[in-house]
């Protein structure tokens, strides 16, 4: 007896060499192409049919797509490069430290074998774990299209779920990431250690000159239609000394900036009071040194 | 379109679909039935297979991309007739029940073990953490990766 099949929807397959065949191809389809990296979410959306594309274009080819580097004061991660490979990079390690945290508690080593940053990002997953920690970081992204290209800072980039500001006819082609003057973390709250989605997931940023905050940044996962930086928080702290009681009064607006929903992982009441234990926990550790 | 790459050591040239998974063309086309389809969806990993030294989930590759690679499955870890460490490991331990994630077990523990001879227990709890046993509880399997490593050592 034959094996269940569940195929795919039918599609046109390119395999462009370089980043300029690409665009052009991105340019002939209109928005009617979907890109293929790692395809770890992609496949499961065609086996799904929640996307039928006209066309595939898979970016595994182009090799000038896959780098880390560190040059002008950023880092650099090409749009191809795997998770586990930013994952095992010293230089990810010591400037994005939240960024290796974050991608630890991702999803299983398979799927980080082949899943891409830049694949993370464009599919704009509400719970993507690694958006909370580029956003505390400050990255942009580089959006390239066969008439230009364009820096955005990540912060403008997701507008709901599954939507971002990339037009149809743009590449995502490479993450950017300043030299961070303080420190970073990123915590998750799953239901289980591993290969599982976020409940909640929070990253916090500070930089912190005689006893006080002159730098802080958080940011939220899984608990509203996108990745967003808690603000309220952020402004609550920025000039205060740093201490318990500040940091504590500061975590609990985590409530009035998120707005989650209730589905088979958490229900909104629990993701909301989770999201402040969270920031609590983030915001010391990046302070205060605690692990 | 044609898809040539080499699997277990011998080149394979086939005619595929651009909508056909490496796993489907593993299995339905070249009769390989030991790339196992659990959930065809990348959560339970007993369709990994080894691509060029990474280990992989078939079943959200499409065979396409498969071109130039070098591909192993378990067919791959002995010659026939004879049995790697890994393979008698997992036998002297009882690291199967039913056997349907054992493919993607043994792969797995293969690419861990080729790169790190003494893996300590968290290192095999990493390597495994998207592969999925639905019999023995775990125990069984991280203990035939432990002996496994001892048998290659001990060849040495």
């Amino acid at each position: 007896m034959e094996a269940e099949v569940r195929p795919l929807p039918r599609f046109e397959y390119f395999s462009p060499s370089s980043l300029s065949e690409a665009l052009k191809l991105m340019k002939d389809y209109q928005g009617k192409a979907r890109l293929l990296a790692g395809g770890t979410d992609l496949v499961i959306k065609l086996k799904k049919r929640a996307v039928i594309p006209e066309a595939v274009i898979d970016l595994n080819k182009i090799a000038a797509l896959s780098f880390i580097k560190f040059a002008g004061g950023s880092l650099h991660i090409g749009a191809l490069t795997r998770l586990t490979e930013i994952k095992d990079s010293p230089v990810v390690k010591e400037k994005a430290p939240a960024l290796v945290e974050a991608i630890s508690v991702m999803a299983s080593t398979q799927i980080r074998n082949r899943a891409t940053l830049a694949g993370n990002l464009c599919n704009a997953s509400p719970a993507a774990d690694t958006a909370p920690a580029l956003l505390v970081l400050d990255a942009s992204v580089k959006l390239q299209s066969a008439d230009g290209d364009r820096i955005v800072p990540l912060a403008q980039f997701f507008m709901g779920p599954e939507q971002t500001v990339r037009k149809p006819g743009e590449i995502m082609t490479e993450i950017i990431v300043p030299e961070p003057k303080g420190s970073s973390t990123f915590i998750k709250l799953g239901r289980r250690k591993a290969f599982t989605l976020s409940v909640a997931a929070v990253a916090a940023y500070a930089q912190v000159s005689k006893g006080k905050f002159t730098e802080v940044r958080v940011a939220m996962g899984a608990v509203a239609p996108t990745p967003l930086r808690a603000e309220k928080v952020e402004k609550a702290l920025k000039g205060k000394e740093v201490s318990e009681e500040n940091i504590a009064k500061a975590s609990a607006l985590v409530k009035i900036d998120c707005c989650p929903i209730t589905d088979v992982r958490a229900s909104a009441e629990y993701r909301t009071e989770v999201s402040a234990v969270l920031a609590k926990r983030a915001l010391r550790k990046v302070s205060m040194g605690e692990k | 379109m044609i898809v040539r790459f080499r699997l277990n050591g011998e080149s394979v040239v086939q005619v595929v679909k651009p909508n056909e998974t490496l796993l489907d063309v593993l299995r339905d086309r070249i009769k390989l039935h030991s790339v196992k389809k659990g959930c065809d969806e990348g959560l339970c990993g007993t369709c990994t297979v080894i691509l060029n030294g990474v280990p992989v989930r078939s079943c959200l590759m499409l065979a396409v991309q498969a071109n130039d690679a070098d591909i192993i499955t378990v067919e791959g870890l002995a010659k026939l007739g004879t049995l790697s460490e890994i393979q008698q490991a997992f036998l002297e331990k009882n690291g199967f029940q039913c056997g349907f994630c054992t493919s993607g077990m043994m792969l797995t523990a293969k690419v861990l073990l080729d790169s790190n001879p003494k893996p300590s227990l968290d290192d095999i709890k990493d390597a495994f953490d998207g592969q999925l046993c639905r019999c023995t509880g775990y125990e069984q399997i991280i203990e035939s990766v432990q002996r496994a490593a001892e048998l290659r050592t001990a060849k040495k």
